[in-house]
């Protein structure tokens, strides 16, 4: 396994005297049954300053975060805010702190105007009229002084989403918060809108206000932090100044080991045009465009990245290719027309001509946790004649020999088609949908976030299953919102933002700087966005 | 890692969810100041005691059989029918119409065609409230409800007057046809040499309950249908991953479900009353639930549950009658059956789950 | 139809819709705090058991409203106890307690009555006088508004009135007060009760007390009309007052005008055998049913989308 490089750098956590300390946490461990979710961990954060917190998916940031909001109570470990002990037994005594917390997913009333949601829980009185007024006042004053201006009166639901997070920011003014903790705080926010709120937190760091910011991302952590720790499984394996490393050096710690996962490939040998898109458009649930007019094209024997923030419309291009969704425009496999409603939309007609599918989702979409093994290893392939005994009656005995040979082929461990799907790890869950899905021998595998929550040692394997796949000449789709997987993976990358398809790079003639700006919304070059590889 | 092996969650729970439902119906019986011991002897007795007791038992048991098939069905889509009652109602109609049709010559005729006219009326009657969820997303709880008093005036409205006699006083339909009855226990056994009660309504409507229990085994774990069905239930949104039509299997398993109620008409319309007599099914759409819910949404589990309801229907009403408790008990009972084999489900796991934990960890 | 015979439907509509009013405006808090109750039907029959039970033995109503109200507070606690403390499925949970009200009054009653389920009649103070506002005699005798002051306005027991105030009442209570806010709150997005720092489970209990107390004055209301409890007295009026709920699409105003068509619709239905227009015969089993027919139309949204709260039936679980 990777050796633990953690407590190697202690050294400029010290803070300095003359600062004052606005958090300080000693020792805090918090477990999950057998899972360690923190461990002895400490940090001090000075007060007026932006702290971040930054670590892969699962390392515990949350979990820290949600126990100084009072979420959690610790096994053990003390809490001072401005050097006092405190204990924080609920969200109650959190905010009596002075603490308040941006969550990922916003905690708004969607129904509610924006006055109700920031006055909710800190009423004066009993009477609502008081405290509205009140509100309304502050609001006002709010907007002018940090960029925060909403509509008081506006229903939740009827804004951006870059405005609903105002809304928790001044939720946590409004309760005169001087400790802010924002969780992910641009997983959901366009580029333009992440700069917004930078510059709210500046303004509001300018104030006095203490910021912890929680983040996976580490341009975020280089742009706006003062000072940075690391979480790797559940401990803190360092407390840096920004100013004093560097990106590589933060990945290195999140990681334990060089990231840059170098997978083993040889030069792609693309050979005819598989998968070919033109004009895209797809409009959600909720009347938004998603996609907007997009060309693609993915051949034979090449993997193509789709590199991009997260929620800027690669999940909505894969639903749609994978038949979860519908859309408008051109979708052509090996030369025939997809149909892109209608009844012959759906999964099972786009599995029927080829077309594998790992979801990026694999809770909700990908697997059904309370089926065994052996029934989520012919999920959506149910229909396959392989599987039937006669017209109605499928044959279980021969499913589950199958489904033992997958597994077995795709070393997932336990070795038990009987199990229930929940109780495999991730990265086991995840060889289980690929396992299904790669056996089949797909002509085009789309593949959504592939390791995500997959625990290290089967990153590798999962990455090498993908390229063997297109080693034997299948066309792949990947998307990705890790940076590193697409560039190590792809042979041609694009990348999307807000719908679109901002530009095609080869990974040998590009690095993760300009890509960067790519996600961002920034096209230098002069490519069109229908580039031929 | 689950914190309990299959088989406790299969068995255990109920088991000590039905310890509880009973202790509570001991305190009950307590209280209105009779002895809950006698009360069981004379339950027993009154159930079991005699072919006469057996028989309408058994009878009993035939209703609920249905009944809770039919409700599991839905619940293995996550659908909550507790329109079963108007399901039933409208399955009576069905088999009324056919039974009265025609001067049916023999039963082995008459039979297979009731039960198509059970079915498709129980399946028709389901059909509706499971379009209505499936395209516009109204609540099925909500309307399968509505669609209970709806179908209580429908069956009213046309018992009276459509199908009552002209000048008889009781609202009733007449008398089905001599070949359209069905053979009882007696009829069944007598050829065997066996003696059974003559009196009592247990007929072969039972065995058409068992094969559909094993009917339900087959569908839902042998079958395509079934495994879309389960798999729409445990996810939706992974069962549209693979291409599951929602909409398709949300009216499929509520027609199956409505179907199975219809049925249930063979047997207390056909085979008890033999003619279509006002709020026929008297409850046993509502006992479904129960039964689902006890017997685990498993076929097994539910003709064992559904042979408990029916002890307690047969020891209930003998009860009354010997015991001057009143037949209500029985709904009490019920009751508890279903708030602590459903609502305290997790009051009565949480516990068990901490004692294997703790069982485990001694062992490692 | 005259105008005395069109007063004399009116005023039974009153009398009709005030259990389905008050019960409505049950549902409605608890609906509204994100706890789906069907089991106001069973709440609505413990409350008229005991407190037909309780005026009987005391000889007085108010003895037997506060017995009904503790009654339907026991039911709407265990409610709470299965659906917020043990999260378990609501709906079941609903359906249990109306079976337990259902049995468990008859099996008591009669072991405490011996008149197969039903309580002793109640007369005198065991009973609700009827309230006669001031001057309807004297008015009664002006034309036209005369008699519809008489009859419809005055002359209604104390809970009519009541329940005609709860709405006003239940209207400001929601949408003015801080109470209101947070009881909306937690039926739309328990989520966001919580971060801020307030109780989810205690609001929902709340909200559930308020039920239990407005379902025990609908019980009691239905006990002291029919001068004692007899057997399955609430006839589905709980399941009314949720379809009203639905119809009312969770406001209390609404709920007014719906519980008062629905009275008025059982109220021709009860005068009327069937109802003639021209040579089509509308049938009175049709009245009876169409409370749910129109409901069923309310939720496929055919006139209107009902959009019931957001959080209703699903029991409030942390996030990891």
């Amino acid at each position: 396994m990777v050796s633990t490089t953690h407590q190697g750098r202690q050294t400029s956590a010290a803070p300095v005297a003359s600062e004052p300390l606005a958090i300080e946490l000693r020792g805090i461990s918090k477990a999950f049954g057998p899972v360690q979710a923190n461990k002895d961990i400490s940090i001090s954060v000075r007060k007026g300053s932006i702290h971040g917190i930054i670590g892969e998916n699962g390392a515990g940031k949350s979990t820290l975060m949600s126990i100084l909001y009072g979420f959690y109570k610790a096994d053990s470990g003390t809490v001072l805010i401005d050097g006092q002990e405190v204990q924080i037994t609920d969200s109650q005594a959190a905010i009596a702190a002075g603490i308040g917390m941006v969550f990922q997913h916003f905690k708004l009333v969607e129904n509610f105007s924006v006055l109700e949601n920031v006055v909710l829980g800190a009423e004066e009185g009993g009477l609502l009229k008081p405290s509205l007024s009140k509100a309304r006042k502050l609001l006002k004053q709010l907007s002018d002084e940090y960029e925060l201006s909403v509509d008081p009166d506006a229903l939740i639901e009827n804004l951006s989403v870059g405005h609903q997070q105002r809304v928790e920011i001044l939720k946590a003014l409004y309760r005169q918060a001087d400790i802010l903790i924002l969780d992910e705080p641009t997983g959901v926010l366009t580029p333009a809108e992440a700069d917004h709120l930078f510059r709210i937190l500046d303004g509001l760091k300018e104030q006095g206000k203490t910021i912890i910011l929680i983040t996976h991302k580490l341009r975020e952590i280089m742009d706006v932090t003062d000072s940075v720790s690391v979480m790797r499984r559940g401990e803190m394996t360092a407390t840096v100044k920004t100013a004093d490393t560097s990106p590589e050096e933060l990945a290195e710690l999140m990681v334990g080991r060089k990231v840059l996962l170098e997978v083993d490939k040889t030069p792609a040998k693309p050979g005819a045009h598989i998968l070919e898109v033109e004009n895209l458009t797809v409009v959600d649930d909720h009347g938004v465009t998603r996609v907007k007019g997009i060309d693609l094209n993915v051949r034979a024997g090449e993997i193509l990245g789709i590199a991009g923030v997260a929620g800027n419309g690669q999940t909505e291009l894969l639903e749609v290719l994978g038949g979860y969704q519908n859309g408008t425009g051109t979708i052509r496999l090996n030369g025939t027309e997809l149909d892109l409603t209608g009844s012959k939309s759906d999964g099972q007609s786009r599995r029927a001509r080829g077309i594998a599918h790992v979801p990026e989702d694999r809770h909700d979409e990908g697997l059904i946790l309370e089926f065994a093994a052996w029934e989520n290893i012919i999920f959506g392939y149910h229909h396959d004649p392989e599987y039937q005994k006669n017209s109605w009656i499928m044959d279980n005995a021969k499913i589950k020999k199958i489904a033992h040979e997958k597994m077995e082929r795709f070393d997932t461990r336990p070795l038990n088609e009987l199990l229930e799907a929940k109780s495999f790890s991730g990265g086991n869950q995840q060889k289980i949908v690929l396992a299904r899905e790669i056996e089949r021998n797909p002509d085009l595998l789309l593949i959504g976030q592939p390791t995500r929550g997959v625990d290290i040692g089967a990153i590798e394997f999962i990455h090498q299953q993908i390229v063997a796949l297109r080693d034997q000449g299948k066309a792949i789709l990947l998307v990705s919102v890790e940076l590193d997987e697409v560039l190590s993976l792809s042979d041609r990358i694009a990348v999307m933002f807000d719908g679109k398809i901002m530009g095609e790079r080869l990974p040998s003639e590009t690095d993760e700087r300009e890509l960067g700006m790519l996600m961002a919304g920034i096209n230098n070059g002069a490519d069109g966005a229908s580039e031929d590889a | 890692m689950q914190a309990m092996p299959k088989w406790a969650d299969a068995v255990l729970i109920p088991l000590f969810s039905i310890l509880l439902a009973f202790f509570f119906s001991g305190l009950t019986i307590l209280a209105i100041g009779k002895d809950p011991v006698v009360a069981i002897q004379t339950m027993v007795q009154g159930a079991f005691g005699s072919t006469n007791g057996l028989g309408y038992t058994l009878y009993y048991t035939t209703n609920f059989i249905f009944t809770g098939l039919a409700i599991a069905v839905a619940y293995h889509a996550r659908l909550f029918n507790i329109g079963g009652e108007g399901q039933v109602m409208l399955g009576g109609l069905g088999v009324a119409l056919v039974c009265l049709a025609i001067d049916w010559p023999h039963w082995a005729l008459a039979l297979p065609a009731a039960m198509v006219g059970g079915a498709v009326f129980g399946a028709a009657w389901a059909f509706i409230p499971a379009y209505l969820q499936a395209k516009r997303g109204s609540h099925i709880v909500i309307t399968t409800m509505m669609f209970n008093f709806i179908a209580s005036a429908l069956v009213g409205y046309v018992l009276l007057n459509f199908l009552k006699v002209p000048g008889s006083m009781s609202t009733e339909s007449a008398g089905f046809p001599v070949g359209a009855h069905l053979p009882t226990f007696h009829d069944m056994l007598a050829p065997l040499g066996i003696e059974f009660n003559k009196n009592s309504p247990a007929n072969i409507s039972f065995l058409i309950a068992l094969l559909a229990a094993f009917a339900f085994w087959v569908l839902i774990w042998k079958t395509r249908l079934g495994f879309e069905i389960r798999s729409f239930g445990a996810s939706d949104t992974a069962a549209k991953y693979a291409g599951i039509n929602p909409v398709r299997i949300t009216i499929i398993a509520m027609m199956i479900s409505g179907a199975l109620c219809g049925l249930m008409a063979i047997n207390n319309v056909m085979g008890e009353a033999e003619r279509l007599i006002d709020n026929a099914p008297e409850g046993a759409g509502f006992i479904g639930i129960a039964v689902a819910l006890m017997g685990r949404n498993h076929p097994v589990g539910i003709v064992l549950a559904a042979l408990l309801f029916g002890f307690l229907y047969q020891g209930g009403a003998e009860l009354s009658f010997w015991e001057a408790i009143p037949r209500e008990l029985v709904v009490v009972i019920q009751g508890l059956v279903i708030m602590f084999t459903g609502a305290l489900d997790n009051m009565v796991r949480a516990p068990l789950e901490k004692l294997f934990v703790l069982m485990r960890k001694k062992e490692a | 139809m005259d105008y005395i015979t069109i007063l004399q439907i009116l005023d039974s509509t009153i009398r009709l819709a005030t259990p389905l009013l008050l019960t409505c405006l049950a549902g409605l808090f608890s609906e509204r705090a994100g706890i789906v109750d069907i089991g106001l039907e069973g709440k609505l029959l413990a409350a008229a058991f005991m407190s037909g039970a309780i005026a009987y033995v005391t000889g007085s109503i108010w003895l037997g409203l506060l017995a009904g109200i503790a009654a339907s507070l026991t039911f709407s606690m265990l409610h709470g106890l299965a659906s917020i403390t043990f999260k378990g499925d609501q709906l079941i949970s609903g359906v249990a307690l109306n079976f337990l009200a259902a049995g468990l009054t008859i099996v008591i009653g009669q072991s405490w009555f011996a008149l197969g389920g039903r309580t002793p009649p109640l007369s005198g103070a065991g009973r609700f006088g009827e309230w006669n506002l001031p001057f309807s005699d004297a008015m009664a005798k002006i034309p036209v508004i005369g008699p519809a002051y008489d009859e419809l306005i005055s002359g209604h027991t104390a809970l009519t009135y009541v329940a005609l105030l709860a709405v006003p009442l239940s209207w400001w209570v929601l949408y003015r007060t801080r109470f209101g806010l947070r009881l909306r709150a937690v039926g739309e997005n328990p989520s966001a009760v919580d971060t801020a720092g307030i109780s989810v489970v205690k609001l929902r209990y709340m909200a559930l007390v308020i039920t239990g107390i407005l379902c025990g004055l609908a019980g009691t209301y239905l006990a002291s009309l029919a001068a004692g409890f007899v057997k399955d007295m609430s006839a589905g009026r709980g399941y009314i007052a949720l379809a009203a709920l639905i119809f009312a699409k969770w406001r209390p105003w609404y709920a007014l005008s719906a519980t008062l068509l629905f009275g008025l619709l059982e109220a021709i239905g009860n005068r009327y055998q069937s109802i003639a227009i021209g040579d089509f015969v509308i049938p009175v089993q049709f009245m009876q049913a169409l409370p749910y027919i129109l409901t069923v139309v309310i939720l496929a949204g055919f006139i209107g989308k009902a959009i019931p709260p957001r959080a209703g039936g699903t029991p409030y679980v942390k996030e990891r």
